[in-house]
């Protein structure tokens, strides 16, 4: 049988998760000051962006603690660690290693990093459902998570941010949200890359929304609405990948979801692009206010290109686990505006 | 000279056609062109493009297509002459059939302009500036429209809202052209808050990049009524150069090859300005739309804008220019762009516009013009 929906033979939810951005933000029009005398428009408000003694592997960690602190599970537990990014600090060595012996979960451990452009993070939670849900451990820990890079005067800098979000995943009976049920839809489109050693991605401009984002994310949603029977309607909050506010804004209203249903879950003004914690931080900030029995569309999208959809209905034990770590909405309110210079400074892209 | 006539046109949408090669734009448009001729036998094949050396590391089209679109043997090349290059295909091809050199001509404007992208492109498109004395100083096409509306800004005491109503008009026509690259409407405001691209020109004052195809048969005006209903004649065709670069130019806002090709077609049609019931300028930017009406006689000099201004330019006005949405809101298909102007203006005689349709049209005149009005093609087409 060619079961395209992905269940897991015990369902698998959400026991803990955990958003982390770091405190400085780069406002649009600074760029655009920098970069076009002001006469340049700017997809985002602003931009979140890393401190200099910030990067994947530190901020992964203060997003797991996090995670660990409303899962409120003995960390000794976790069967996995992975950490998935397109800013992992070393070409070889894991950043999942620093992060798991960072929070105490070493060493009875599986560790890996991911990558899949901006959806390595979801990747990552596909991968814990099937490990949770065919019994292999009883807790995981998916990280998507990045300092997203762009190059200086490039499209990409106005929105290229940092941030992202860690789920503990663990068995349905402790979750404060259950995933129904999941899929994955990939093709070999070349949209946005970053070759070995150089420090910037490049990008196809346009041929990155049509055929790339929109043709994966709306494929990739409205195949698991059909698989699941349900319409968007039947859930209260959609959340999607966000490279900027329009894409998200205009894929979800080609599916038929409402303003309403997306506004939580749209952080990009806020934050920027946070890459591979994009959708994942969205849905943190849905958590954060979300009531039982709400059901959520979350569809990550991955350069390269893919998207992987969820769906998930949110349980009782959220009401008394939100509440045990920062919010998401205090991490976004948490802020230092910082000008160009400094920005240039922080993200190393003044060289000798 | 012996007058030709448009036998048959095609098109397709411009846009970003991902999933199709140079070749098989061309195909798809000559398919149509033909077919609207009736499959006629032809003698020789005539491209119009302007950037596959850059865009596509591709040159020798002419063979390329010829043999794709199965006409392999028949003489075929590429003639080229920037953004005008589609026009200048049409020049070429009307000289062969007038000449009685070749019988049936096919022309087909091609450009895949998006395999490349951003700065790349625009990079790309500078190969029609001067390599020695412009580019190595970092001048583009934009940048160099930027330092000819700034220049007109300057003599008139105008700011960018006078030329408004020129992309207000084409996008109020394109919207209903089912070709068209951009089919929006141009809210009211929103022209004055469109981002820069190189001041003061903005992104709704120039025309977008676009892959496109369009083509026409032409043949003898003499033979073509016996072969279709509705012949097109072509009752002018002219050339003109002007200084290369905009600094030679004694004075910026006098587009001199403008001017002189469309004198010459009207003296070869033996027309006079107001004969003329519509015209497709090339407006790959909106201060190239003004000076073009003054150039051509349609308004004094500093007042091309206020023809904008008056609605004189729209469908139902005294002089319609970008009748099906022009390079802003059909698109910019480089090479290509002189070659839908043809197509467009065919319809317009057809009378096979559509909700475009001018009314009452007779005489159409279509400029096709390269860099910064380096080169201008004028044809007048009549039925």
């Amino acid at each position: 049988m060619n079961n395209l929906l992905m269940q897991s033979q015990q369902k698998v939810g959400i026991v803990g998760y955990g958003a982390y951005i770091p405190r400085y933000r780069l406002p649009g029009t600074e760029i655009s000051r920098v970069w076009t005398n002001g006469l340049g428009g700017s997809p985002v408000k602003e931009k979140a962006v890393a401190g200099l003694d910030e990067d994947v592997a530190t901020m992964s960690i203060e997003a797991a603690r996090n995670a660990v602190k409303r899962a409120q599970i003995d960390v000794s537990q976790l069967r996995a660690v992975w950490v998935g990014s397109e800013s992992h600090p070393y070409a070889v060595k894991p950043t999942s290693t620093i992060v798991a012996e960072s929070i105490g979960a070493t060493p009875h451990i599986q560790a890996a990093d991911w990558e899949f452009a901006c959806k390595a993070g979801t990747e990552a939670v596909q991968a814990s459902i099937g490990l949770i849900g065919s019994g292999m451990g009883k807790y995981t820990l998916s990280i998507g998570m990045d300092t997203a890079q762009g190059r200086p005067g490039d499209a990409l800098e106005y929105t290229a941010a940092s941030g992202g979000a860690a789920f503990l995943l663990g068995t349905a009976e402790e979750s404060v949200a259950v995933y129904q049920g999941s899929y994955s839809y990939v093709t070999d489109t070349p949209d946005f890359w970053r070759r070995a050693e150089e420090p910037y991605p490049s990008h196809g401009d346009r041929f990155t929304g049509e055929p790339a984002y929109f043709h994966h994310t709306l494929s990739s949603a409205s195949k698991l609405m059909e698989l699941m029977g349900t319409s968007p309607e039947d859930y209260t909050y959609a959340v999607f990948h966000q490279p900027n506010v329009k894409f998200p804004s205009r894929a979800a209203k080609m599916l038929g979801f409402t303003p309403e249903q997306i506004q939580t879950g749209l952080l990009a003004n806020d934050i920027g692009n946070v890459y591979s914690g994009s959708c994942m931080i969205g849905l943190t900030a849905v958590l954060d206010i979300a009531q039982p029995g709400d059901r959520i569309l979350m569809c990550s999208y991955g350069s390269g290109a893919g998207s992987d959809a969820f769906d998930l209905v949110v349980t009782e034990n959220i009401e008394k686990k939100r509440n045990l770590a920062p919010s998401t909405r205090t991490y976004i309110d948490r802020k230092t505006t910082i000008d160009y210079a400094t920005y240039a400074r922080y993200r190393g892209k003044l060289k000798d | 000279m012996n007058n030709t006539a448009i036998i048959g046109i095609g098109m397709i949408p411009v846009g970003e056609h991902w999933d199709k090669s140079l070749r098989q734009l061309a195909y798809d448009a000559a398919a149509k062109a033909l077919e609207d001729a009736g499959n006629p036998d032809i003698d020789a094949i005539y491209i119009g493009n302007a950037y596959a050396s850059t865009f596509n590391k591709q040159t020798h089209l002419g063979s390329l297509i010829a043999d794709y679109l199965g006409f392999n043997g028949l003489e075929a090349y590429t003639v080229e002459s920037a953004d005008a290059s589609g026009g200048a295909a049409i020049r070429t091809a009307h000289m062969a059939v007038a000449s009685g050199a070749v019988k049936t001509a096919l022309v087909i404007g091609v450009e895949k302009a998006t395999d490349i992208v951003g700065g790349s492109r625009t990079k790309a498109r500078t190969i029609s500036l001067d390599a020695d004395y412009e580019t190595p100083h970092g001048a583009t096409l934009t940048s160099m429209a930027a330092l000819l509306m700034k220049r007109y800004m300057h003599e008139y005491d105008l700011d960018i809202s006078a030329f408004e109503r020129f992309s207000v008009n084409a996008h109020s026509n394109g919207k209903r052209n089912a070709y068209a690259m951009y089919r929006n409407t141009l809210r009211e405001g929103a022209f004055s808050k469109a981002p820069m691209v190189s001041e003061p020109v903005s992104l709704f004052d120039s025309a977008p990049d676009g892959d496109g195809a369009a083509a026409v048969v032409i043949t003898s005006a003499k033979l073509a009524p016996d072969m279709v209903a509705q012949p097109v004649n072509i009752v002018a065709s002219s050339a003109a150069t002007d200084k290369f670069m905009l600094q030679e130019r004694d004075n910026l806002l006098e587009l001199s090859a403008i001017r002189k090709s469309v004198d010459a077609a009207l003296a070869q049609a033996k027309l006079t300005r107001d004969a003329i019931d519509l015209f497709e300028v090339h407006d790959a930017y909106t201060i190239l739309s003004a000076l073009t009406l003054e150039a051509a006689g349609y308004a004094q000099t500093g007042q091309g804008w206020q023809l904008a201004k008056s609605g004189s330019i729209n469908i139902d006005g005294q002089i319609p220019i970008s009748t099906f949405g022009g390079l802003k809101s059909r698109g910019n298909p480089a090479g290509a762009s002189g070659v839908y102007q043809a197509v467009e203006a065919t319809l317009q005689l057809r009378n096979a516009a559509g909700d475009n349709q001018v009314a009452n049209t007779r005489i159409a005149m279509i400029q096709s013009v390269g860099g910064l009005a380096s080169s201008a093609f004028t044809h007048i087409l009549r039925i």
